[in-house]
């Protein structure tokens, strides 16, 4: 087999999206099947993954009713369980279902879950949110937040955040690592990095279909390597893209694990990536 | 086999800043992915009234690098002596013009949208055309023109016999133009595949066998995006066929074969 294109170095992608039966799509298992072959290609070691309830099937996916969102974490886990050396699980929840979304953490944690995905069916700041974040600093469970970077409007489909929003969340939770999700996946970029430059316990996830040139010179200029998660969410080859970019702009080997696999490492729980080595897991 | 970079451009954007924008920050750019050259447009351009200041600018700092980057001047088919720009392309041995419809307020059946494409034709060009120049979710508040339409593009295919180039262009707008055109129609659209999602979706996959590999052409929209997408988008493609196929069709040799009139790309 040939070397993956990214390299053998360790690579966690800690934005990564599954499929399942109960969603529209009728190739779900082939999109599936083919963000591993085409992760193994890349050299990804462990997709952190999740789903988001039906996709929209039976409710909407950036507000799934508790029903959809239990059956999309199941369906989530039983792949975490099908692929133990390379897929682990967020825990999707809905916070408008407060007492729901803390039952279905500690489920999800049961389950093997490593994190907590909050989708957009709420306000980042909105205080819905806080006992959520509570509960993920005692377990050391790091939050994963959709965010549209800078909202300067309302869109269809979403209760939408940005930095400024998931920043007033973060300062009132100092003991919890926030990770912003998708720098390239929509919206005003250059106005979420500055915006939670100053909330240390934020950090950004590369991903998202977004290639603009700039955007990652910004990002390591207000939050540096140790502060940034490579990550893919729906499309790898941007993903690709963005980790090439890095190597041009001639990070430091050292700086360049930080974002692979390093930071990750230190935001999730011990032992989250059994596919590392001892020393690489320390 | 020779790679050309078909959709590119120099000078600054309206909307943000750019690490760099100049002719030789290009050419180390495209130098690093393997890539021989460039047909190279004048950014700024696109959002002037009259465009003829930047073509003498892009044909200034374009010619020290003679060869390997070579001039795709901007034309707005309304402006007066419009056709004057179009000599001055061919006088600088561009192998093709670009035109930015929406941002000019030219709908598909302005009369001067055709006329462009008949010219062009007549001049054995090609007519590069971009979709978007950014993500609609990100845009300026003033940034409000609008994208490319299919429509457009159809037009042009079903009225003249101009050789169309479409940068930037996603899934939706390839295949509502392709499978809005005869067979003959077809032949003188191309796209790049700058835009096309590969894995899981694989979008670009998906149209390389309905569309077919010959309909593309590469394209980084440099200085706006990020010329590694072109690689990595080739490397992703599900099987090793493919990637053959469409590093053979990728490269411009059909298209500079339909616009005889011209030098070769490169």
């Amino acid at each position: 087999m040939s070397e993956p294109l990214a390299g053998t170095e360790p690579l966690i992608d800690v934005h990564a999206h599954f499929h399942w039966a109960g969603t529209a799509r009728a190739d779900g298992g082939r999109v599936n099947a083919r963000r591993l072959e085409a992760g193994d290609r890349i050299g990804i070691r462990c997709h952190v993954a999740s789903i988001l309830g039906t996709w929209g099937h039976r409710s909407p996916t950036y507000f799934s009713s508790p029903a959809d969102v239990r059956a999309g974490n199941d369906a989530m886990y039983a792949l975490a369980h099908a692929h133990p050396d390379r897929v682990r699980a967020w825990v999707h929840v809905n916070p408008n279902e407060q007492a729901a979304a803390l039952r279905e953490i500690q489920r999800g944690i049961a389950a093997g879950a490593i994190g907590i995905k909050i989708a957009a069916a709420r306000r980042a700041d909105d205080p819905l949110l806080d006992p959520i974040a509570e509960f993920a600093a005692e377990n050391h469970l790091p939050i994963l937040h959709h965010l549209w970077q800078h909202r300067t409007r309302h869109w269809p489909g979403q209760d939408i955040s940005d930095g400024a929003d998931y920043a007033r969340l973060a300062a009132r939770h100092p003991r919890t690592t926030f990770v912003a999700a998708h720098i390239g996946g929509g919206g005003d970029w250059q106005h979420s990095l500055p915006a939670v430059a100053e909330t240390p316990n934020i950090v950004f996830d590369l991903s998202g279909s977004g290639i603009d040139r700039g955007m990652l010179e910004r990002c390591l200029q207000w939050l540096g390597p140790s502060r940034l998660l490579w990550a893919a969410d729906l499309t790898l080859d941007t993903g690709l893209t963005k980790l090439r970019a890095l190597e041009h702009l001639g990070l430091a080997r050292d700086d360049l694990a930080l974002i692979r696999w390093r930071n990750a490492v230190r935001i999730f729980p011990p032992g989250a990536f059994p596919v590392l080595g001892p020393e690489e897991a320390r | 086999m020779t790679r050309v970079d078909v959709h590119a451009w120099i000078g600054g954007y309206p909307w943000r800043h750019l690490p760099s924008h100049d002719a030789q920050s290009l050419r180390d750019a495209i130098e690093r992915e393997a890539i021989a050259g460039a047909w190279v447009g004048h950014l700024p351009s696109a959002w002037w009234r009259d465009p003829a200041p930047g073509n003498r600018e892009l044909a200034s700092a374009l010619a020290p690098h003679a060869g390997v980057l070579k001039p795709a001047p901007c034309i707005r088919p309304d402006w007066p002596r419009w056709r004057d720009e179009l000599a001055f392309a061919l006088d600088h041995g561009a192998p093709a013009v670009r035109a930015y419809p929406t941002l000019a307020g030219l709908g598909p059946d302005h009369a001067a949208w055709l006329e462009l494409g008949h010219a062009v034709a007549e001049a054995g060009m090609v007519l590069v055309l971009t979709q978007r120049f950014e993500d609609m979710r990100q845009r300026h508040a003033l940034d409000v023109a609008g994208d490319l339409t299919a429509a457009h593009v159809r037009a042009l295919a079903r009225g003249t016999r101009a050789h169309v180039v479409v940068g930037a262009a996603n899934r939706t707008m390839i295949e509502e133009t392709h499978f809005g055109l005869t067979a003959a129609e077809q032949e003188r659209v191309w796209y790049d595949m700058s835009w096309l999602w590969g894995p899981p979706d694989d979008e670009l996959a998906v149209l390389l066998t309905t569309i077919g590999a010959n309909r593309f052409v590469e394209g980084s929209g440099w200085p706006l995006r990020l010329p590694e997408q072109l690689r990595a988008a080739r490397e992703l493609l599900p099987t090793a066929p493919e990637r053959a196929e469409f590093v053979a069709a990728g490269t411009l040799v059909r298209l500079a074969q339909k616009t005889s009139s011209i030098a070769p790309p490169l």
